[in-house]
């Protein structure tokens, strides 16, 4: 089970979403390493598994590649007792500059984002901000509003593990 | 599901607009007439008339009419829909950025370990 700071208010403020356009949304956090740390736990396979999916959510991974450097490849299959078939994500990294910048399509769909993810170092601090561009203002809306339906039970859990918390 | 989003696409669309979205900031504080609000954002009537009917279909306005006045407020709906919307998927965020704050620790830590006994 997730820590106790997870969820407090505190933990909450910190982690910031923003549609920033029709077609964008930004996500931030600053971290309190430096950057090499927080873009190794990115970029490593076996540390990235470790938090990309919250365990409230319920996906098991059922395997993962990752080949992060500019023109690699990644692939992740998850499953899930609800559903019969598992979920496969990939895409192609275009752009990897260690502990600055990464850049990747996704693949899945044919309306998929291209996300950047940037790192940024103050005073041993890391700024992370996550930007996802999508093709059109539709992709946007039915990537949140799927994230947020196809998911109504794992969000539930949360909002009790938050509520309990608060 | 489909249903869902068309109304989030007229939602979104109502509040596209710098006036429509001045109007509801208004009607936040105080109901208002088409005349009062038209005269407020320097507008004809009919142009008013035309944001405030986009709002009315997107659930964000409700009109009166009692005798030559039409009286509009803030619609039952509101944004709470939209609200939460952005909150789910903040909470998804928030979770995933919590664990990878602990991992960072951890990996931080252990670096500094690393580093000291590497000095003795």
């Amino acid at each position: 089970m997730p820590k106790a700071k997870e969820g407090s208010p505190a933990a909450i403020n910190r982690t910031a979403v923003e549609r920033t356009s029709d077609r964008e949304l930004v996500v931030t956090r600053t971290f309190d390493a430096p950057a090499h740390v927080v873009f190794e736990a990115w970029s490593k396979p076996e540390l990235f598994t470790r938090w990309w999916i919250p365990k409230s959510v319920g996906l098991s991974l059922v395997s993962c590649e990752m080949d992060v450097r500019t023109g690699g490849t990644y692939r992740f299959v998850f499953s899930h007792p609800d559903f019969d078939q598992p979920m496969a994500f990939f895409g192609t990294y275009r752009e990897v500059t260690p502990n600055r910048r990464i850049v990747w399509t996704n693949e899945e769909s044919d309306q998929g984002a291209v996300t950047t993810v940037t790192f940024e170092e103050s005073d041993g601090k890391t700024l992370v901000t996550f930007h996802e561009l999508y093709p059109t203002e539709a992709a946007l809306d039915e990537a949140l509003a799927g994230s947020a339906e196809a998911l109504p039970e794992q969000f539930a859990q949360l909002d009790e593990l938050l509520a309990g918390r608060s | 599901m489909v249903h869902y989003q068309a109304r989030l696409d007229i939602t979104f669309a109502a509040l596209s607009d710098v006036t429509r979205r001045g109007v509801l900031e208004q009607l936040g504080g105080s109901d208002a007439s088409i005349t009062d609000l038209a005269q407020r954002f320097h507008m004809t009537l009919t142009g008013m008339k035309k944001h405030v009917s986009v709002l009315e279909q997107a659930g964000l306005v409700t009109t009166k009419k009692v005798g030559r006045v039409r009286t509009c407020k803030l619609g039952a709906r509101r944004l709470e829909e939209e609200a939460a919307w952005i909150e789910r998927h903040r909470q998804l965020w928030s979770a995933r950025f919590d664990a990878l704050d602990e991992l960072v620790e951890h990996l931080k830590c252990k670096e500094k370990e690393d580093a000291q006994s590497k000095r003795r």
